[in-house]
């Protein structure tokens, strides 16, 4: 069972079974299907992407709420089996909150976030190649940014590696499971709404 | 009333049921997490191109003498190779499945903005800016901090999630109001 989920689990040296050149010939297989997957789930759309933030298309929602639960219960077991190391990026609360502030500004402008930008460059959309140059700007003005912001940004609020389970003692199996009765029912409202939205336009089309 | 229409085959379909389409995100990160020993992300590794785009603008010098990009160097590594990856499918989806269309003005933006391509690109080059540096102040986008960070309940994923999402809703109100069409 998954119960112990000390943060010894984040120290758990597993080796991964493919290295060298095959690891690098399964990341662009793994790549390309990430990119088809983005491009077909229609992400890699910016009417799609605006229109989330303007509730008026679910799609981002569906998407990401559904690899949360599937992803996280199978790294979940992955890493209790001791098959998979958790990668747990810093939660540098006054970066993180910023960061995600600016990006979010930045998402709805752009149309797209960095990798539904390159399936949509490389599925004919140009605002979305010329936008590109634009994250490698952002990238060159962050590293130049960045000896200020590590000294004076980055330290603020610094939790370190940390999961939910640690700061509230709810361990991963419940949060799963709060977050698959969230799911539900929003999902559940979503798909009754666009099915009255859908009704409503048949109905229009018919008169 | 409407004309019977043969329904493409599974690979032809320009678009594919979302939910299905997140759970073999979810599926894949299982793989990436277990094979390649790393999260799915897509920044960290653009940062590394950054610094080599950079290179003829200001000089190799002060490129290399950088403290971020010295420590985010351009690798031919699994991520830079990732990105590729993401390229090439999103081509041969639409490729495949008849959908790959030239696009510089959306038709959301249309509506709002003009047909003005100019202000269209200019719109993207600074959202790209802002949307690459936000990912860098929190070490990931929407990839690495949305999905990979969330499912592995990350701190850091879900308040980078629920911030980004406030902050998009309240730019697409500023941008769009609440009025306007919804057709995609």
């Amino acid at each position: 069972m998954f119960v112990s989920l000390a943060p010894m689990h984040l120290l758990a040296a597993v080796t991964p079974p493919v290295t060298g050149s095959t690891a690098l010939f399964a990341s662009v297989v793994l790549g390309a299907i990430f990119g088809a997957l983005l491009h077909r789930g229609g992400v890699a759309n910016y009417t799609v992407i605006v229109n989330q933030f303007r509730f008026r298309d679910f799609t981002v929602l569906k998407i990401m709420m559904t690899a949360i639960i599937v992803g996280g219960l199978g790294v979940l077991a992955l890493n209790s089996a001791g098959l998979a190391n958790y990668h747990i990026k810093a939660a540098n609360m006054l970066g993180v909150t910023m960061g995600a502030a600016i990006f979010g500004v930045g998402m709805v402008l752009y149309g797209y976030c960095p990798g539904t930008a390159i399936a949509a460059a490389a599925s004919g959309s140009l605002h979305a190649l010329v936008g590109l140059g634009g994250l490698l700007v952002g990238g060159t003005l962050y590293a130049f940014s960045f000896p200020w912001i590590a000294r004076y940004v980055l330290p603020v609020g610094a939790l370190g590696k940390v999961r939910l389970p640690d700061v509230t003692g709810i361990p991963a199996l419940a949060w799963f499971a709060a977050l698959i009765a969230i799911a539900a029912v929003v999902f559940f409202l979503i798909e009754r709404a666009e099915r009255r939205t859908a009704a409503v336009r048949a109905g229009e089309a018919f008169r | 009333m409407s004309t019977p229409v043969t329904k493409p085959g599974f690979l032809r379909q320009s678009r594919w049921n979302p939910y299905a389409v997140g759970a073999a995100i979810g599926v894949l990160s299982w793989i990436v997490f277990a094979v390649v020993d790393k999260p799915l992300g897509v920044t960290t590794s653009l940062t590394g191109l950054a610094g080599a785009c950079a290179v003829p603008f200001l000089g190799a010098e002060t490129v290399a003498t950088n403290d971020y990009f010295k420590a985010h160097g351009f690798k031919w590594d699994y991520g830079m190779l990732f990105l590729g990856g993401i390229a090439l499918g999103g081509l041969l989806s639409a490729l495949i499945s008849r959908s790959f269309r030239i696009e510089a003005v959306p038709s959301v933006w249309r509506e709002r903005f003009g047909d003005s391509v100019v202000k269209r690109l200019a719109a993207a080059f600074l959202g790209g800016i802002l949307a690459m540096f936000g990912a860098r102040l929190a070490d990931g986008c929407t990839s690495g901090n949305g999905i990979s960070g969330s499912l592995q309940l990350a701190v850091g994923g879900w308040t980078f999630f629920l911030t980004l999402f406030a902050f998009g809703i309240l730019t697409s109100l500023v941008l769009f109001g609440t009025r306007g069409s919804s057709k995609s």
